[in-house]
């Protein structure tokens, strides 16, 4: 067993090669396995790493964070394509493997989440390719006989501009040099003047993928010999199996084994229709969990109780807190809910496992590959290096494929048949075996002294966490490997009983009265959990805090007549980014003069994942019925990369969040979710879908995040604009008119 | 057994006839372009062309098939090509997880071809079958109102685009 060590995480290097091929990036140390080489040519030399070239000039990137729509595979392929000022399509991606080399910095482990990738990668991976520039070039010089001013580096050719003799030859001509120098380090990267690429639109690189059917997601996986399971899981998540009776779907065609995981009962056949058919046949009489108790009819009941009674834990302080409300002029308070909502990627999750003699293949879209890896690897008893993770495209992701359950279930029901088995959860599986976003309750109280200033504003919330279910997953595999199963097992789990008595987890208060400059401040939690799993849902906490501060900061303004949009400028003043891009979406939105013919209009803004997006909700209601026809959305960002991947994410956040606005709710009923597919669980579809527009504020401040930013303001931004079109205020999601 | 046409090719299958034809197309004559997606003719993700017309193939048992023409992605275009749909699809950056791109394309290219000069209402109503869960559809309805601009300006009703396929993706296994 080799041991892995960290530090080398930020450590570039360029590593000689061997059999001729440069290899760029983050090595892997000795627990670099054979299995996840990769060679592409004959006598090349095979490592982890995040570049190489060719002795035939092929440009070969290994991705190190997971596209699942996001943008972020044709992101980081123009941070390569820049340095090394070569076309993002001459470049060949490969999603990476699982590998220390391929951690995000933002967390030390291998996870994509958190809009993180383009701000941590944006600089370093860029030095990669920088590095990579002047070794070929230096290379160049000394085959050509040229001195390196007179060479330049363009499109795979290096390009002499001697008058004596011009030329160009292939990258790949002076790899074998280029291995024999020394290794060019902190090479000057191209100044933002001489960009080809970054700051420019272009079509993503997995357009074509993409539109043609050859984008291979995780159900995509495939190879002879292999058989497909399906399950019947416990309608109450956590449930065991008690007793099974599988005679009837042993005898029907195709069903080659029935396999109990404890959690469930999984049929393997030689296709997956044959094995949803037997499943269907199943009688499994099963143990209960705590969780089977519980009904959400009465949990926004039993938080509401809970917020007057209990103090909670305080998670941010300013001034007096809420104590100043004794000396405010006018005084505000309202409640807020959102339920417990599911993901619902398009891709219902699955995972493919090939375990054989000391070797297992894992096939699979996820946005965690490294703990996937020792996630299997605990599980069929091999060492971490013996797992290969076949990193696929995520059929969607927004927090779901962060979670390792599916993964798990695949490996357990690989190990027990000891089959090539590719694990499809149907629909229905998805939806009711979630890590839902949690349900909150928020009280919120405010104070405004005769000018109309807010004095105070305070917030409490109630309801589960979202970390310690994470932790609980995540503790075992990024525990050392002599960890012994259990031990870290029983490590994760004390994530829970930490949130719920000392610490406040910081995804269940995010957002919640952050934004806005007020002399006293206050933010407590109170942790009220019915043991449904929770996870990260994009945008996490900021996704329900904004729609309650925003509601209540709209609701304090008209509240004391005050404009909206002036009002949320008077209070945040201390961060130009934010009222620059709230005033830049209320200036093209025309705010106060909708577009729409009859349209009311409601704003909202929001900062989360280090930017700041403002929006514009004209919206109409007719006998009950919300239509939203344009939302205009300002954003910054930073530095932006491709200007095109920025507007196609804020569209995407902000119809994604129209779904869960207007639409999303999950309910138990004794512990059951009642929704199954997309009659009950609708998701928004075209004639819904308004006109959107986009606006990014100009910066040449460092990148930050996209992928979730653009989610926070929309419900709010609506429910703003439904209280301006009818004078009623909606504190519910989602978002309905009695 | 049962045979129908798969991309202009006769084909014969054992299946049982109950069996959907999605999961006849992916898992036993594996082409995995057609997606699954909700298991009820709900999202669209499964869409491909029944002599032509748009169907959701996740609940369209294979007995109802014998004897017809079905297109999947993979046989929109001749191979090597682009059919206008896609070109406009890349143009535009339409896909972003792209899973349900495939359904997309099939639904908005079975419209073009029964109505090449569609208005946005009848865009809408012929895409309202199919979910995308990120949200692409100013996109997708953008990208069907440029493709029927360049159908309608080609000198014949189907050019496919010569664009060599120019990205490809290391194999699976």
């Amino acid at each position: 067993m080799s041991e892995m060590t960290t530090s080398r995480r930020s450590f570039l290097k360029l590593i000689s090669a061997a059999g001729g091929g440069l290899v760029m990036g983050v090595p892997l140390s000795g627990c670099a396995s054979n299995i996840t080489a990769r060679s592409h040519e004959p006598g090349e030399y095979h490592h982890d790493a995040f570049l190489q070239i060719t002795p035939s000039s092929a440009i070969h990137f290994y991705m190190p964070r997971s596209e699942m729509g996001q943008g972020i595979y044709h992101g980081l392929t123009t941070l390569i394509a820049e340095e090394l000022n070569t076309s993002p399509e001459l470049i060949t991606v490969h999603n990476a493997p699982a590998g220390d080399a391929f951690a995000n910095p933002a967390y030390g482990v291998q996870a994509t989440g958190g809009s993180t990738s383009m701000k941590q990668h944006f600089l370093p991976l860029r030095q990669t390719a920088a590095n990579a520039r002047a070794a070929l070039l230096n290379a160049a010089s000394k085959k050509l006989g040229e001195p390196v001013d007179q060479l330049s580096l363009i499109d795979g050719k290096i390009v002499t501009r001697s008058s004596t003799k011009p030329a160009e030859y292939p990258f790949g001509d002076f790899v074998e040099q280029a291995n024999q120098l020394p290794t060019p380090k902190d090479t000057p990267l191209k100044p933002a003047s001489q960009f080809r690429f970054i700051g420019k639109d272009r079509p993503r690189i997995d357009g074509q993928l993409k539109s043609t059917g050859q984008a291979k997601f995780g159900i995509d996986a495939d190879f002879p010999g292999l058989k497909r399971a399906a399950v019947k899981l416990c309608p109450v998540h956590g449930g065991q199996v008690k007793n099974y009776d599988d005679s009837q779907a042993k005898t029907m065609a195709g069903v080659l084994q029935v396999v109990n995981f404890g959690q469930g009962v999984a049929v393997i056949a030689d296709h997956y229709w044959q094995a949803k058919q037997a499943v269907a046949q199943l009688q499994i009489e099963w143990q209960m969990p705590e969780l089977a108790k519980i009904s959400t009819a009465e949990l926004q009941q039993t938080l509401k109780q809970t917020l007057s009674d209990e103090e909670g834990q305080e998670a941010r302080k300013v001034g007096d807190g809420r104590t100043a409300l004794s000396k405010s002029a006018k005084t505000f308070a309202a409640e807020y809910w959102a339920p417990y909502i599911a993901h619902a990627t398009m891709e219902p999750m699955n995972c493919t496992v090939h375990l054989q003699e000391q070797r297992c293949d894992v096939w699979v879209g996820s946005q965690a590959p490294q703990a996937a890896q020792a996630t299997v690897a605990q599980i069929v008893g091999l060492d971490r290096e013996q797992v290969e993770v076949h990193s696929m495209f995520l059929g969607g992701g927004f927090g779901r494929r962060s979670n390792l359950d599916y993964i798990e279930q695949a490996a357990v029901i690989a190990k027990l048949s000891g089959l090539p088995v590719q694990l499809v959860w149907s629909r229905e599986d998805d939806m009711q075996n979630d890590y839902y976003r949690p349900a909150s309750l928020a009280h919120f109280e405010a104070g405004i002294n005769d000018q109309g200033k807010l004095e105070v504003l305070s917030a409490k919330r109630a309801g589960p966490n979202v970390m310690p279910y994470t932790l609980e997953e995540f503790v075992p595999t990024v525990a050392p490997q002599f960890l012994a199963g259990n031990l870290a097992k029983w490590a994760g789990k004390q994530t829970h009983g930490l949130m719920k008595n000392w610490v406040v987890d910081e995804s269940s208060v995010e957002g919640l009265v952050d934004d806005y400059q007020v002399a006293n401040k206050e933010c407590r939690h109170i942790t009220v959990d019915p043991g449904l799993t929770t996870g990260a849902w994009r945008a996490v906490g900021h996704s329900f805090s904004a729609f309650f501060i925003e509601s209540f900061m709209d609701e304090i303004a008209h509240g004391s007549n005050q404009d909206p949009l002036q009002f949320r400028l008077d209070h945040s003043q201390h961060d130009p980014r934010f009222t620059r891009t709230l005033q830049l979406a209320a200036e093209k939105a025309n705010w106060g003069s909708a577009q729409h013919p009859g349209a009311a209009q409601g704003i909202a803004v929001h900062s989360s994942f280090d930017s700041v997006s403002a929006q514009v909700a004209e919206v109409t209601v007719e006998n009950g019925k919300i239509n939203i026809h344009r939302i205009v959305c300002a954003i910054d960002c930073g530095t932006v990369v491709n200007p095109d991947i920025v507007i196609a994410q804020m569209e995407s956040c902000i119809n994604f969040g129209l779904t869960a606005a207007l639409y999303s709710q999950i309910d138990l009923v004794n512990g059951a979710v009642q929704q199954s597919n997309f009659h009950d669980y609708p998701m928004l579809r075209m004639t819904e879908a308004p006109t959107i527009e986009v606006h990014i504020v100009p910066s040449n401040e460092p990148p930050t995040g996209v992928g979730e930013p653009g989610l926070p303001p929309v419900a709010p931004a609506v429910a703003n604009a439904i209280f301006a079109a009818t004078g009623k205020r909606l504190r519910s999601l989602p978002l309905t008119l009695g | 057994m049962i045979s129908f046409q798969l991309n202009g090719q006769p084909v014969t299958t054992d299946a049982a006839p109950d069996t959907p034809l999605l999961w006849v197309i992916r898992d036993l004559f594996q082409l995995k372009g057609s997606k699954f997606g909700c298991g009820m003719g709900l999202c669209g993700a499964c869409t491909m062309h029944l002599d032509g017309e748009a169907v959701r193939t996740c609940v369209l048992p294979i007995a109802a098939i014998a004897g017809k023409q079905i297109t999947t992605i993979e046989g929109l275009s001749p191979e090597g090509s682009l059919h206008k749909v896609q070109q406009a699809w890349i143009d535009h950056s339409v896909a972003q997880c792209g899973y349900c791109q495939s359904g997309q394309i099939m639904s908005a290219a079975a419209l073009l071809a029964n109505n090449s000069n569609p208005s946005d209402s009848e865009i809408d109503q012929a895409m309202q079958g199919n979910i995308c869960r990120c949200g692409t559809y100013p996109r997708i309805k953008q990208a069907i109102k440029d493709a029927a601009s360049e159908l309608n300006s080609s000198v014949s009703y189907y050019e496919p685009d010569n664009t060599p396929l120019r990205h490809s993706q290391e194999a699976i296994s």
